[in-house]
């Protein structure tokens, strides 16, 4: 990737997605559906990404990357594909897409990142979006819970699958390595911080999903042909928890959050802690 | 119908493909080198990567987020006000 895009002041997406193609190498192929990511190429004549992108449908993403990636395969190449759709190309619109090409075990890597809303359009609610949070569709705030892609790609069995979060690049760059060494379909999923969607300063990007790891509203770990494997960021956090009002209180998108909601977000948080633990133990 | 059309509509690479992004900045860093112990923190979390090898911001693109200032740990960075 190249300097200048046309992403927003702060945005962790172009930050994760310049780990993301530095780990991915010049040998690689972007399918990008309708997203934040379509819009930061950058405008026509010039794209600031040094590999081919393909833009295609928000819907057709994993279907797009399931021809070319058998078609490369077919060519006798090793060129790696890599799906870069955002959350509601992922859980809402891309969803049916994705579960085929990952039921037909296409050789790709697809990577979610998430903003917790549809971004570019101006944050509407998408699946991924936490309870509580006040979005321009739910401006009370969103009464349902975040839905869990993870699970759900779990249930998939791929043979590789990983959480990651923006303000640790470098684990970002491992965890692509990682999953391009796999044949067979991979699955990523980014938190990326936002700061125009999210309200708060431009600066606190990286500290947010810091926040996010340590107050347990984002686990990073792995699941490798089904053994868990909690991060260490993560395992810190679940010996020392720090209170989830530190990171819900600098976002304006949490401003005026109900007691109740906190306190259902908290069991959230510790149900899911307790669900991944006892994955991590099953399959040690 | 010609097999291969000779121009064929297609972005190319190119720095600085959304324009010199560096106008919309309203808080400028600037690097207190005494300070700086070259960790590379900032070179990291830039989501621009507007931070090269050197540690030097290009400014032309540089957004003015403010990561760098935010995640120094020498609070080496401070962000000043353009003025224009």
């Amino acid at each position: 990737m190249l300097k200048c895009t046309s992403a927003c002041a702060g945005c962790s997406d172009s930050l994760a997605l310049r780990y993301v193609l530095k780990a991915a190498g010049p040998d690689t192929v972007m399918v990008v559906p309708a997203c934040c990511t379509s819009v930061i190429q950058g405008i026509y004549p010039n794209t600031a990404f040094n590999v081919p992108v393909y833009n295609i449908a928000f819907g057709a993403a994993a279907a797009c990357a399931s021809g070319m990636s058998n078609a490369f395969r077919a060519a006798g190449k090793k060129t790696n594909v890599i799906v870069y759709a955002g959350d509601g190309g992922t859980l809402d619109i891309g969803i049916q897409a994705m579960s085929g090409a990952f039921e037909r075990g296409t050789d790709f890597l697809y990577i979610c990142y998430d903003n917790e809303a549809y971004g570019n359009t101006g944050m509407q609610r998408s699946g991924g979006t936490p309870m509580g949070a006040k979005t321009t569709t739910t401006p009370t705030g969103k009464t349902d819970a975040k839905k869990d892609i993870d699970a759900i790609i779990a249930a998939h069995d791929p043979p590789y699958m990983a959480t990651a979060c923006a303000a640790y690049p470098q684990d970002i760059f491992k965890k692509v390595q990682k999953a391009l060494t796999f044949r067979g379909p991979t699955f990523i999923h980014i938190l990326a911080p936002c700061p125009p969607g999210w309200r708060y300063p431009t600066e606190k990007s990286v500290e947010m999903g810091k926040l996010a790891v340590k107050s347990g509203m984002w686990v990073l770990y792995e699941r490798e042909y089904g053994k868990v494997t909690i991060g260490p960021q993560s395992k810190a956090a679940m010996k020392k928890p720090l209170p989830l009002e530190e990171y819900l209180s600098p976002q304006g998108r949490f401003k005026g959050i109900d007691t109740k909601v906190v306190e259902i977000l908290k069991q959230r948080i510790a149900k899911n802690y307790q669900r991944l633990a006892a994955d991590e133990e099953a399959s040690a | 119908m010609s097999a291969v059309r000779e121009r064929l509509a297609m972005s190319r690479p190119k720095e600085g493909a959304a324009g010199q992004t560096g106008s919309w900045r309203v808080f400028k860093p600037v690097v207190d080198r005494e300070k700086c112990n070259a960790c590379g923190l900032c070179a990291m979390y830039c989501p621009d990567a507007s931070i090269d090898e050197e540690l030097i911001v290009d400014l032309r693109f540089c957004k003015g987020c403010g990561i760098c200032a935010n995640e120094c740990p020498k609070k080496a960075i401070e962000m000043v006000r353009e003025e224009k």
